[in-house]
């Protein structure tokens, strides 16, 4: 276990290793000059370079790079171009209301799409399963964007039952609820399809084991051994496809952060490229980079967790 | 961290036999599927045969205009024809997904290949690598990219390429790591042969069938990036008509005027279903074993 878990961390910061130098790259690959841009043309040479000094820019670029990474793992991400404001600090209080988002986006979809795969891959070819067979596809083909437009223009606007814009009103906890629906529905419809039919899919695998037929024959309640047995082993490849799809979700709230102008990760990031500031982006790439990271190796710990076999294959 | 990868062991090249033709066939949602592709790509090839309106001719007095015989879906805030920007953008749609996913399919064939049939130390480096670019989630690495380059419709194309590299390569790399040491391949190495000419002539054709069909499936992924991106105004830049763009247009003014964000919709969702119904019925035509995957 321990040994599995080294390496699975080993990995997970090569990786994020990895983003960070890619950033680092494209970063300096853009063409112009970081000093006059940041001083002006008519800046001396002697306050250029004073400049270059304060900022490491006279120093080579793996020394740079060296110094990067440093203030990162201080959690300095720089300042805010315009306001200042340390760039963490604007993350950290923008990332509860992307976190919130996903979790209920994801929370909702496994909610309903689980047991749906569940139930249509125990009676396989029934009128369930190729409802679900027919709902999965649907789901999964609408954009999460297209689904959020067309619930603002359903809900909101045709039948005016839910708000369109922001994320409440803070403290306000059961309108923050009220504003979070039509989102947290947006981004998680896809997921139900995706989610009914991997587990569909693993379900039908696990049935037809021999030690579900053991358990048949035992004679065990079908419920037990669906729930109990069945469900058990099924459930793991689900559980690295959301780990996986943390990013595909992630990609689908900040779509609907935008559409619906909520706060949150995705929204910040849009604005601040419109807005060309940098130091933000660059923030909040990384972040989103390192919870990709971290979910994943939930996801994948999660796994190994649950089943014994897999700690072995890495 | 390996639970999530597809185990596949190919037989010898399948020939397209009458057979496999006869079950596609049979199959209601891959005849439907590849109904739509078809209709998809003639409206979009043709698109100035079908349009009715030239898409840039603005008009201003009947702008915002409701559905009629002139206009069969409206007209938008500059009163162009918004039926003739759906087929129009069409077009630019199908434009990335078949560049997009064709060089990804080249360029992801080659790096699987040589992942997995090169030595060892190159293919943990590249998977290394295909990992890492999968950690970007593709949307919030587009915002970066344009933030640093400005939007333009070749730069979705590249953001469409990188994205889907690791995809078609890590399937191409366990397709070649199980026919790697079969016997003709030992056959083929022990006559002398390069590795060049056992990847090409030997290896490729027995690992793209399953390429293929990915491509299929990945089209829509890739339509999705497109309208998503010039939806917000950093992909396709007006005025030229994209499903996102059109999309964008239509939801400053939803309010008032549902029908754009409805017409720019469908066509996105028609493409996206028929390329996913086309490509699992190929899918489970030529390849049953892929099918619990996806």
């Amino acid at each position: 276990m321990w040994s599995y878990l080294l390496k699975r961390i080993l990995l997970s910061v090569l990786i994020v290793f990895l983003a960070i130098l890619a950033l680092f790259i494209t970063l300096h690959s853009i063409p112009g000059d970081p000093i006059s841009i940041a001083l002006g043309p008519r800046a001396t040479p002697e306050i250029q370079a004073e400049y270059a000094a304060r900022m490491h820019l006279d120093k080579p670029l793996y020394h740079q790079f060296v110094i990067f990474i440093g203030n990162v793992l201080k959690g300095d991400l720089g300042n805010d171009l315009f306001s200042n404001r340390s760039v963490l600090l604007i993350l950290s209080e923008q990332l509860p209301y992307t976190i919130v988002l996903a979790v209920t986006a994801i929370g909702w979809s496994a909610l309903i799409g689980i047991p749906l795969g569940c139930l249509s891959a125990v009676k396989p070819n029934s009128l369930l399963d190729k409802i679900t067979g027919i709902v999965s596809v649907g789901t999964i083909a609408i954009p999460s964007f297209l689904v959020s437009i067309w619930a603002i223009l359903i809900f909101s606007v045709g039948l005016k039952w839910l708000p369109v814009i922001g994320a409440g009103e803070p403290g306000d906890f059961g309108d923050q609820i009220y504003h979070l629906i039509l989102p947290a529905f947006a981004v998680g419809l896809g997921w139900v399809g995706y989610l009914a039919r991997m587990v569909r899919a693993s379900m039908l695998e696990v049935m037809s084991e021999n030690y579900i037929r053991s358990a048949n024959a035992f004679g065990l309640k079908s419920r037990t051994i669906i729930f109990k047995y069945a469900l058990k082993v099924a459930i793991l490849p689900t559980i690295t496809l959301i780990g996986v799809g943390f990013g595909a979700l992630l990609s689908g709230t900040v779509f609907a952060e935008i559409i619906f102008s909520r706060p949150g990760i995705g929204k910040i990031i849009y604005n601040m490229v419109l807005a060309r500031n940098f130091p933000v982006i660059q923030g909040a790439v990384l972040i989103t980079i390192g919870m990709y990271v971290i979910v994943t190796l939930i996801a994948d710990l999660a796994v190994s967790w649950l089943d014994p076999r897999v700690r072995d294959t890495l | 961290m390996k639970a999530y990868k597809k185990k596949i062991i190919l037989s010898l090249p399948d020939v397209i036999l009458p057979e496999k033709l006869v079950l596609f066939l049979r199959n209601p949602m891959g005849v439907l599927g590849f109904t739509l592709v078809l209709l998809i790509v003639i409206s979009a090839v043709f698109a100035p045969l079908f349009a009715t309106h030239n898409p840039f001719t603005m008009d201003i007095a009947n702008r915002l205009a409701g559905p009629s015989f002139d206009n069969f879906l409206g007209t938008d805030q500059l009163g162009r024809d918004t039926y003739t920007r759906v087929l129009y953008g069409g077009r630019v749609a199908l434009q990335v997904a078949a560049i997009g996913v064709s060089v990804s399919l080249i360029v992801g064939l080659t790096l699987g290949m040589i992942a997995g049939y090169g030595p060892l130390w190159l293919d943990n480096m590249l998977l290394l690598l295909f990992d890492a670019i999968r950690s970007f989630p593709t949307i919030v690495l587009a915002l970066a990219a344009v933030a640093l380059l400005g939007p333009s419709l070749s730069l979705v194309m590249t953001i469409v390429i990188i994205t889907s590299i690791p995809g078609y390569a890590r399937l191409a790399r366990t397709s070649t790591l199980s026919i790697k040491n079969t016997e003709f391949i030992l056959a083929e190495q022990s006559l002398g042969a390069s590795m060049k000419r056992v990847l090409a002539i030997h290896i490729m054709p027995n690992v793209i069938g399953p390429l293929l069909i990915l491509a299929a499936m990945d089209v829509p992924v890739v339509v999705t990036i497109e309208a998503g991106l010039s939806f917000l105004g950093l992909g396709v830049q007006p005025p030229t008509a994209s499903w996102g763009t059109i999309l964008n247009e239509g939801y400053l003014i939803i309010r008032t005027t549902p029908w754009i964000v409805i017409a720019g919709g469908i066509p996105l969702i028609l493409t996206t279903l028929g390329f996913t119904f086309l490509g699992e019925s190929l899918r489970d035509v030529f390849d049953p074993r892929l099918r619990k995957g996806k």
